[in-house]
């Protein structure tokens, strides 16, 4: 898939990064944080991101957090050795956001209760959407069956009465 | 004064710049640097890694010049929320129009060079800031 290849531009941000394991909190920071942007791990202390203006700046400052807490970090624009390498790195990516957007589209089709509750849901998972976006450079074809789950959950809010399919016989 | 920033700039740095002119020092002269070693003596780096006036325990630059230069107007604060949730996006604060206003900034950087943005946003950031502090005076959603 040639196509891969303009998606990336060929070019990944790489941070690799050690901090101290105590104390535990900053290093559940980083953690967090780089779980947060989406990062591919490609080993220990070794995580990459597709380069842009965005993602090394963010990466940037992870590094500043990871050295102030008396850790080290370098900062890498690297080329994959080859395609097949990216391939994988990008797959594995994909796969990723795939199975959040399929904990959403899960949610959406479970949210039942009064109108009330299913509002609250909508607004939930629209939020998670847009994290989930946020963090996602390969969109896998589950993004738009996401989008369409809580589109329909929105609808269905704003009728009350049209939580369920209408039956042959109500339309009869 | 002179003061240095990376080069293409964004959310975080366009508000430094505009707080910097506004509140530290009205005659600033901005510089736009592709690496830190490219810094002069002479000028105050911002918004870089390494450097005091940058991301510092989770703050983003504009709240650590805020604190650095102990600047305690509450309308100040309220703007760097948003500024923190533009620029860095981790629900530290709940200011909706973050995400906004990161948008605006990414677009405009995409057909403005450094100094055109910085004149773009002046006026962008003295209006958020007139409507931040009447929010602040009426103690709600200003008219």
């Amino acid at each position: 898939m040639a196509v891969e290849r303009v998606e990336t531009g060929g070019r990944w941000v790489l941070l690799s990064y050690r901090i101290p394991r105590e104390p535990s909190q900053p290093r559940i920071a980083v953690w967090r944080k780089l779980e947060r942007l989406g990062v591919a791990r490609l080993g220990d202390g070794l995580i990459a991101l597709p380069a842009d203006e965005r993602t090394r700046e963010q990466l940037d400052w992870v590094a500043e957090e990871v050295v102030e807490h008396g850790g080290a970090a370098t900062l890498w624009i690297a080329e994959p050795g080859s395609v097949e390498q990216e391939r994988a790195v990008v797959a594995a990516m994909r796969a990723a956001r795939a199975a959040e957007y399929r904990a959403v589209i899960g949610e959406a089709r479970a949210a039942a209760g009064d109108e009330a509750e299913r509002v609250r849901a909508v607004r939930r998972l629209r939020g998670e959407l847009r994290r989930i976006a946020d963090r996602d450079y390969f969109p896998p074809a589950e993004r738009d069956s996401a989008r369409l789950a809580v589109q329909d959950l929105a609808a269905q809010a704003g009728r009350p009465e049209a939580g369920r399919p209408v039956t042959e016989k109500e339309r009869a | 004064m002179r003061w240095a920033t990376r080069a293409g700039v964004h959310i975080d740095r366009a508000a430094c710049a505009w707080l910097i002119r506004r509140h530290i020092d009205p005659d600033a002269e901005f510089l736009f640097v592709d690496d830190r070693t490219a810094v002069p003596g002479d000028a105050t780096a911002f918004d870089m890694r390494g450097v005091e006036l940058g991301h510092h325990r989770g703050d983003c630059s504009f709240e650590t010049i805020l604190r650095r230069y102990e600047l305690h107007d509450p309308v100040l604060w309220k703007i760097a929320e948003i500024v923190h949730e533009a620029d860095l996006a981790d629900e530290r604060y709940d200011a909706p129009e973050g995400p906004g206003l990161d948008v605006i900034l990414r677009g405009l950087s995409m057909i403005r060079d450094d100094e055109e943005v910085l004149a773009l946003t002046g006026p962008l950031f003295d209006g958020l800031y007139e409507y931040q502090r009447r929010a602040v005076l009426l103690n709600r959603t200003p008219g």
